[in-house]
């Protein structure tokens, strides 16, 4: 039952990351690339966590895998932020 | 169990793979920064993968150490210097 | 299906880390190189994980991706400045002179040299098949060391003159920074959002810091993980605008450089005072000792580091400098 559900989040969370990859070949610019990345971090690390956190053979490391999503979760908030930020910057010379 | 962990492992790297692509084509150094950015969440997730795979749990350290140094890396690359501005 | 699929995955890996290192070296702008190499420590740190070496693959993380990409993007940055007042031309605008050639020459040669020379170490490795005397020699006495993960053990115990010799080389290189003059121009205050980063991203490096350095006694880990964890906080705290990236002041600065051969000094003339031979810890002792040196070396690793990214001697305040000497 637990390998199941485990792995049916693990897939879903690859799907994800998958999607935010294709994403950032295939659209045109920088800001949509964006959107696509953020996929990736959110949902597609967010799932995997969830699905390994199922298999963790203790508390500590569920705990430590939800830290690790929680990290990236912002700091990939705040790096797009600020990439697009950057980028915007240089269009418009100021 | 661990035939699907290999194959999502592998997914990763595909997924990381494609974001290597984007490093290399650009065009701007802001579409670089992001697929770093992708290559440093695919290779955390892959790290957390390969950790189960291979019985090491020491590798969740290190993907928590890729995480938190990947958004130094982000940070570096848009500080504004003081005196002369952009790069 | 497992063993093909892992070699599937290995074959990815080593192509990507190829085609980074590749891309890196094949560019003309700056920049884009160094944010190249920056995605080729990321995926170096995850090869490192898949031959099982975690210690290195931390440190890989650590150093290569996040504070090596931080500091050559600092340097680059500041080129055109220095270009721009000086007479110098880009380099690879320059008329290329037979100095030029010789150099690239030499270099080239040298490469070639140490690429065979790692390829013939390699083909006799896999010659000579595994070989277990060192982990079965670690092993047997790792009980005794004082801790129980065995790249802690050979680094602050069985082999602690190498790494007294390390610190004492990063002690040369600090000094050698602290020589260049004062540090560069520091960077402008943060805006809302990265300020918002930098709230929870330095606590939390502080506390990974401090974590990995007692982690190090029975798990990867250790003073060289966490004096780098430590430095990439400092690092940020620089590039949110702080003058001093949180470094102190003036002498405690210099205890703090010291502080790595210092305290391997203190420990072994101590222990050189009691009789028993240098850096040579009783049992009962060795793991409070060993913690005692890694803490110090964390310290001492995380300032060379920090100094390294200023540039130069770090200034106060404007205001302070007429009436304070400079260190």
């Amino acid at each position: 039952m637990i390998d199941a559900m485990s792995s049916l989040l693990i897939v879903s969370g690859l799907a994800f990351y998958l999607a935010g990859s294709i994403g950032l070949l295939r659209l045109p610019d920088l800001y949509s690339r964006l959107h696509a990345l953020t996929k990736a971090d959110n949902l597609g690390l967010g799932l995997l966590t969830a699905g390994l956190a199922l298999h963790a053979q203790d508390l500590l490391i569920a705990l430590k895998l939800v830290l690790i999503w929680l990290a990236v979760l912002a700091a990939s908030a705040a790096s797009a932020h600020l990439i697009a930020q950057h980028a915007r910057h240089r269009e418009t010379p100021s | 169990m661990s035939e699907l962990l290999t194959v999502s492992a592998l997914g990763l790297m595909l997924s990381l793979f494609l974001g290597l692509l984007r490093v290399v084509r650009g065009p701007s150094t802001g579409d670089r920064m992001l697929a770093t950015q992708l290559i440093g969440t695919a290779g955390v997730g892959l790290l957390l993968l390969l950790s189960l795979l291979l019985k090491q749990t020491a590798l969740i350290d290190v993907a928590l150490i890729l995480a938190l140094l990947a958004a130094v890396a982000a940070a570096a690359f848009t500080g504004q210097q003081r005196e002369t501005g952009d790069d | 299906m497992n063993t093909t699929a892992l070699l599937v995955l290995d074959v990815l890996l080593v192509f990507s880390l190829l085609s980074l290192a590749a891309a890196a070296l094949a560019t003309r702008d700056a920049s884009r190189s160094v944010i190249l190499f920056m995605a080729f420590g990321l995926v170096l740190a995850v090869a490192w994980a898949r031959l099982l070496a975690p210690d290195v693959a931390l440190a890989e993380a650590a150093i290569g991706a996040g504070l090596s990409g931080a500091l050559l993007l600092a340097a680059v940055r500041e080129q055109p400045r220095r270009a721009l007042s000086g007479d110098a031309k880009p380099v690879h605008e320059r008329e290329r002179t037979s100095i030029d050639v010789t150099l690239q020459l030499t270099v080239t040669l040298l490469c070639v040299a140490v690429a065979a020379l790692l390829a013939w170490a390699l083909a006799e490795a896999f010659d000579r098949g595994p070989q277990d005397t060192l982990a079965q020699a670690v092993s047997e006495t790792l009980a005794a060391s004082g801790v129980s993960n065995p790249v802690t053990a050979i680094l602050l115990n069985f082999r602690a003159y190498d790494t007294l010799l390390e610190l004492a080389v990063l002690l040369t290189a600090v000094l050698g920074i602290l020589a260049l003059g004062p540090a560069r121009p520091g960077y402008q205050a943060a805006g809302p959002v990265f300020d918002s980063l930098v709230r929870w991203l330095v606590p939390v490096l502080i506390l990974t810091a401090g974590y990995l350095l007692w982690v190090g006694a029975h798990a990867p880990g250790g003073a060289f993980q966490a004096g780098a964890t430590l430095a990439a906080a400092a690092v940020v705290l620089r590039l949110a605008g702080h003058r001093t990236a949180g470094l102190p002041p003036g002498r405690t600065l210099h205890v703090v450089m010291a502080a790595g051969v210092g305290m391997f000094l203190v420990v072994g003339l101590s222990l050189l005072v009691l009789g028993r031979p240098f850096l040579g810890y009783p049992p009962a002792w060795a793991g409070g000792l060993i913690l005692l040196i890694e803490s110090a070396a964390m310290l001492a690793i995380a300032a060379t580091l920090v100094l390294a990214f200023l540039g130069g001697r770090p200034q106060p305040a404007a205001g302070l400098s007429g009436e304070k000497r400079q260190c």
